[in-house]
């Protein structure tokens, strides 16, 4: 796992409620059996149209949307769907953070054990990114900060120790495996 | 005082969470399937990891398995190939790590969330997740069940455990007596209305009162099963008599003295009298109706009888009714529709089929509607065919077919067209849920199965009276 502590980048903004997992990766490509490759149907049916041509009005497809590392979405981003292929599509495509007012507990979940930072911000700090799309932002994990432009700073909830993983390039895996002693005796304690 | 969420807990701390770590919890109970576990045992060969306890892991094949009779038992292809690639590779993983599967032609095979409940492996007070968010179905039992991400599945495969924070305590009391005509499904409909989609979100519900304990086992598996729909961690009921007699007696149940000795555990279950919960709402279940969904997300719900609600300045609104071609201000009722799907793991088992069919029973399904009938599991299919169900479904002109997630997610090529109207017994109305451009209405087996006798979009008690 590669080491997190900056990102700075424009936004992206997809100001919809509710934005659920089926539409960050529709369930017909989940059919495969590795991880790589989900950026190129991120979003598929916001994106293209039924014949694959890219819809030129969705914002993703706009040129100013190139390069962004931060997306911002509107109340309860990732909701529905228990799917990791929704942050393995978002990091394949190029994001490596989320904004949001809410963002739904699994998918912020999967989300940081893949190093995609899910963060939740006031509803003044959200509305204000929904309204001001294509803005410079600095998340600094260590600070647990979200800096906006001219300054303004805002601190972000985060789970300590996905953070503490996040900012050493640690594996939750080894730290589950490293306490296989204490496993072991609870098997054993049970009925 | 303790929920019964504190007291399933806290049986299964290894370690207690501190400010600097979550707890380590202890997974009793690990459904796996094709679609989310690849990618989880390739990596534990890649680190050449065990599986920790095979022994509680099962695994069976479900959400991109064809239903067509002929590519399951008849030897035709699956005309999906990747679907039948991420079959093959659960055979080769279960085989490989030494975990038991049912595979496709099984007859114990179905929806992971019919089949725990169906061997008895769901019981009272045990963890209970796969990678599926409608886990949550289990929770009728008392058991604290949630669905995780793929590299949780690992997890579980290597080690039994997961990594959690505690979520909080949400009390949803549903009093009275659900009136003739209303069902689970309208009941969990009117809840996730009420809350909202995010309203759960970081909680446990509990659902509690007179009518979540009137309701049988299936009908408490319909309403726990969408409580991911309100964003929340897990639903639970409380264990009671209904739950000890439905789990009597199933093969994987305990027997004997371990079923005294499980009963009297379970009995401790409860939450205590004054347990305080984090949030709480009630809700009069004796002036619950039919609901049917008009947007694209399930907590955009109705009474059947109503009107579309009009909320201006909602941009996500307006983009739901454009999605649907439905108008705010407008009655639901009598809307054409294309497509009725009967089935998932909502609303696939064998209660739900029999109240479609005494609907049904006598009737033609109206010109121009394609009925498709998906029983949750192959013992759910043999138990409908057993009464003759599967003869009510076909002579109304339904297709009937093999158990699976189907056209509840269409991963297997049970799909609506884009465009048409879809009166469905799922749980999710998203965009291209059911098929890219597809409109689902999600409704009660009962309204699934009016409406296709009529071709509209009909309140079942209109049938009902006769």
């Amino acid at each position: 796992m590669e080491r997190i502590n900056l990102i700075r980048s424009r936004t992206v903004v997809l100001p919809s409620t509710n934005i659920d997992t089926d539409q960050i990766i529709p369930a017909r490509f989940l059919r495969a059996t590795t991880r790589q490759g989900f950026g190129q149907r991120l979003f598929a049916d916001w994106r293209f149209d039924a014949s694959g041509a890219p819809r030129p009005d969705f914002v993703l497809n706009r040129p100013e949307a190139a390069g962004c590392q931060v997306l911002v979405g509107g109340r309860n981003f990732g909701c529905g769907s228990s799917r990791e292929h929704a942050p393995w599509a978002l990091l394949d495509y190029g994001f490596r953070a989320v904004i949001s007012e809410q963002i739904a507990d699994i998918f912020s979940s999967n989300s940081l054990k893949n190093g995609l930072l899910p963060i939740v911000v006031d509803a003044t700090t959200a509305n204000w990114l929904i309204a001001h799309p294509g803005v410079e932002v600095q998340i600094d994990l260590q600070a647990c900060t979200l800096t906006l432009p001219e300054g303004v700073t805002v601190r972000f909830p985060i789970e300590g120790f996905a953070r503490y993983c996040l900012l050493n390039g640690i594996d939750e895996l080894g730290f589950l495996r490293s306490q296989e002693v204490k496993i072991r005796a609870f098997e054993q304690a049970r009925p | 005082m303790r929920t019964l969420y504190d007291k399933i807990w806290e049986r299964h701390i290894v370690v207690p969470e501190t400010a600097d770590t979550p707890a380590v919890l202890y997974i009793d109970l690990h459904l796996a399937h094709e679609v989310t576990s690849p990618q989880a045992f390739a990596v534990l060969r890649e680190q050449g990891l065990k599986v920790h306890r095979p022994d509680l892991t099962l695994a069976t094949m479900d959400h991109s398995t064809p239903t067509r009779t002929e590519q399951v038992f008849g030897g035709a292809p699956i005309t999906v190939e990747s679907a039948a690639a991420q079959i093959e590779q659960l055979e080769k993983n279960c085989a490989e790590f030494g975990i038991e599967l049912l595979n496709l032609r099984h007859a114990e095979r179905g929806i992971v969330h019919i089949i725990g409940p169906e061997l008895g492996l769901t019981q009272p007070g045990k963890t209970v997740v796969c990678g599926d968010s409608h886990t949550s179905t289990h929770g009728a039992f008392g058991a604290l069940a949630f669905g995780i991400g793929t590299t949780e599945v690992g997890h579980v495969l290597a080690t039994q455990c997961l990594l959690q924070r505690k979520a909080k305590n949400f009390a949803i009391n549903v009093t009275g007596r659900l009136p003739a005509g209303v069902s689970a499904k309208d009941m969990i409909l009117s809840i996730i209305g009420q809350i909202g989609v995010g309203g759960g979100t970081g909680h446990v519900l509990e659902y509690r009162g007179p009518a979540v304990a009137a309701l049988n086992m299936e009908e408490r598996m319909t309403v726990c099963n969408m409580s991911i729909e309100a964003g929340a961690r897990a639903g639970l009921i409380a264990p009671d008599e209904t739950t000890y007699e439905y789990l009597r007696g199933r093969t994987r149940a305990p027997q004997g003295r371990a079923w005294e000795q499980a009963l009297a555990q379970w009995r401790a279950l409860p939450g205590d009298a004054g347990a305080r919960f984090d949030c709480e709402v009630t809700i009069d279940g004796g002036r619950l109706e039919p609901m049917i969904s008009y947007g694209t997300n399930p907590g955009m719900v109705m009474p059947i009888r109503g009107n579309i609600p009009e909320r201006s300045g909602d941009p996500a609104f307006d983009k739901a009714l454009a999605y649907m071609g439905l108008r705010a201000g407008e009655p639901i009722r009598d809307q054409a529709v294309n497509v009725v799907f009967i089935g998932s793991c909502t609303n696939g088992r064998l209660s739900d089929l029999r109240s479609a069919a005494a609907l049904l029973r006598g009737h033609k399904v109206a010109r121009g509607v394609h009925l498709l009938v998906v029983p949750g599991s192959q013992s759910v299919k043999h138990a409908a065919e057993a009464e003759g169900l599967d003869r009510i479904f076909i002579e109304a002109g339904a297709e009937w077919r093999e158990s699976g997630c189907s056209m509840c997610i269409g991963m297997n090529g049970d799909n609506v067209a884009a465009g048409q109207y879809s009166v469905s017994t799922s749980n999710r109305n998203f965009e291209g849920r059911q098929g890219p451009g597809a409109r689902t209405l999600l409704a009660s087996p009962q309204t699934a199965a009016a409406s296709a006798v009529r071709g509209r979009v009909t309140d079942p008690r209109e049938l009902l009276a006769g």
